[in-house]
């Protein structure tokens, strides 16, 4: 950032430790999906925790219902017992790439964190295709070394999904 | 009900020894003499059946869902939509008034309304500045004297002789309906006085958005028709229905076919309460009760009875691309577009009443994730169809969907729903109005 121009901004130093952690942290979520551990996803939140997936269009008019809606761990478990052993679709993968975390500390112990990212979709045909564009609006509540996603909003730039959404973002 | 006669046939590749010869040529194909219990695989993929639709189904003596009332709250705001292929806006006027058109300037042909809302004083082309009052009539447009004394339009132009064209439009139970057809029969006619009377049911009070979403589904239009109306799959393909005794065939339920010249429309119902387990469910092994019945986090199935009639879940289809979902608590709109003969847009509308204390809608904001494009009952529906899709090609000449489940005919079905049924029914309906009868 320069200081020559006007309109400079003040960003605040994060301890860079802390920063890399999350970092770490938020990469891992993602290869947890991409690498099909998807038991070990409801892990990344608290236990009371929010998991929100709407669209860019829901989310601005403050709409409550998007996508998919998951109050407390116990159903993102439930989400993935069902993938595993209730759900029928064709078998996939994702490929999650994510842009720069912009981290705020909010202070007692809570960060909040937003992270465009970019998800590809390989169905059995053996093709690679976009499916999701968007960004997650996160807050991490940092406890000790352990850190733990107490509210992700997942909100998409489409209002489209292509074919179904089993697999969590 | 008539149906115009076709001035062509519908595609150069229809083989004479397919046609009847009693018909004008518009099946490229032979419908199997069983009739509504056969059907052909090729109407899912024929481009010439699919341009036949958009004439005789959406421009023809059908009302189409274009939006809730509740998106043209304030005079001015306006809902676009498609009716097939066609862009339709739908708007209030100042007068309250709600009115459908053609969302084409009557100028060059160039969309008038680009965004899905939005609130307007005229419906102005940003081409050549045509504008339109909101009932479609064009008011005024740029240049129409010259400049300078030169160019403008002639002498005997008026504004009076152009309008964006118009559409029929209805409003019934807090939903608006166009048709492109003076044929078409009033929105309570058209739909009978059995489904009339569950829309009532469902939407008598004033109704709030809670969130909506689409999906493409990569399969025709009619295959999600059919879809909606297979109450036979429904409790086979979607377990979580079954696991946790959301929809089972062993509760009482069933199948109300309308009460209208054609059987077009259906409710398929079931009462929760009156769950008595049947062994047929284990004995078929069926992959949908297997799933063990315990959810960690419950409150996603927390319910209440919200009607006296004991009903708890229905989903009503009306002909031809709108159906109802009343899940438990959770009541939504899912309505679907053609966008091409293989791929389809299907709409999902989650709506609330305004007077839902903070603890109904909570539960319908749970209940949510029962259905939509992550739905966890509904979620198989965006793949299902287009395996038939993708199955189906190839099949040639001969091949054609077995449909008789719960016998051949087409009538209400009040104590089973391991029937086919509605699927009948709505082909019983298709083929009447394509002609193909």
């Amino acid at each position: 950032m320069t200081t020559k121009t006007a309109a400079k901004r003040d960003v605040p130093v994060l301890n860079p430790d802390l920063r890399a952690r999350v970092a770490d942290f938020l990469a891992d979520y993602a290869h947890t999906i991409d690498d099909d551990r998807l038991e070990e996803w409801p892990g990344y939140f608290t236990a009371d925790a929010l998991y929100h997936i709407t669209t860019r269009e829901s989310d601005a008019a403050g709409l409550p219902i998007g996508i998919m809606h998951c109050r407390g761990r116990g159903m993102l478990e439930d989400r993935i017992k069902a993938l595993r052993t209730a759900n029928i679709f064709e078998p996939h993968s994702y490929c999650h790439i994510l842009g720069a975390t912009r981290l705020v500390d909010q202070g007692a112990s809570v960060l909040s964190a937003r992270t465009n990212f970019t998800v590809t979709r390989t169905m059995q045909d053996g093709g690679t295709e976009l499916f999701a564009i968007g960004k997650f609006l996160d807050e991490i509540v940092v406890d000790g070394k352990a850190l733990a996603i107490r509210s992700r909003r997942v909100v998409l730039e489409s209002r489209r999904i292509d074919v179904l959404l089993v697999i969590p973002l | 009900m008539t149906l115009a006669t076709p001035t062509e046939t519908a595609s150069e590749n229809t083989r004479a020894e397919n046609v009847r010869t009693d018909k004008v040529k518009v099946l490229p194909f032979d419908w199997p003499e069983e009739g509504v219990t056969r059907i052909p695989f090729q109407i899912f993929s024929d481009p010439a059946v699919y341009k036949l639709e958009q004439e005789r189904i959406f421009r023809g003596p059908v009302w189409h869902f274009l939006c809730l009332e509740l998106d043209l709250k304030e005079p001015g705001d306006y809902r676009t939509s498609f009716i097939g292929d066609t862009p339709i806006i739908a708007v209030k006027d100042r007068d309250g008034e709600i009115n459908a058109m053609v969302n084409r300037c009557a100028h060059k042909g160039a969309l008038v309304c680009h965004k899905e809302r939005g609130n307007a004083k005229a419906l102005s082309c940003v081409y050549h500045s045509w504008t339109y009052d909101l009932s479609g009539q064009l008011m005024g447009l740029a240049f129409r004297d010259g400049l300078r004394g030169k160019g403008g339009m002639p002498d005997d132009f008026s504004v009076k002789d152009h309008r964006l064209q118009p559409v029929r439009s209805a409003v019934f139970a807090g939903m608006v309906f166009g048709t492109f057809s003076d044929e078409t029969p009033d929105v309570e006619s058209f739909f009978g006085t059995e489904m009339c009377k569950i829309l009532r049911r469902n939407f008598s009070r004033p109704l709030k958005l809670l969130g909506y979403h689409s999906q493409i589904i990569h399969n025709n239009w009619k295959l999600y028709a059919e879809n909606v109306r297979d109450s036979y799959h429904a409790t086979l393909l979607h377990t979580f229905y079954t696991t946790f005794k959301i929809n089972r065939l062993d509760m009482d339920g069933g199948i109300r076919i309308t009460d209208a010249a054609q059987p077009w429309h259906h409710l398929s119902f079931a009462k929760r309460a009156t769950l008595d387990a049947a062994e047929e469910y284990k004995a078929a092994e069926v992959h949908s009760a297997s799933y063990e019945t315990r959810l960690n986090g419950p409150e996603l199935l927390e319910a209440w009875n919200e009607f006296d009639d004991g009903i708890t879940h229905s989903i009503q289809a009306l002909f031809p691309t709108l159906a109802i979902q009343f899940t438990l608590n959770s009541l939504a709109v899912r309505w679907f577009t053609p966008r091409g003969v293989d791929k389809t847009e299907l709409f999902w509308m989650y709506i609330g009443y305004e007077d839902d204390d903070e603890a109904e809608e909570r539960m319908r904001i749970m209940q949510s994730n029962l259905t939509g494009a992550a739905g966890l009952v509904s979620l198989e529906d965006g793949c299902i169809n287009e395996f038939v899709q993708r199955g189906t090609k190839g099949s040639g000449q001969s091949a054609s969907a077995f449909m008789e489940m719960g016998g051949k005919t087409v009538e209400s079905s009040e104590a089973s729903r391991a029937t086919e049924v509605a699927i009948r029914g709505f082909w019983k309906g298709y083929r009447e109005i394509m002609g193909f009868a």
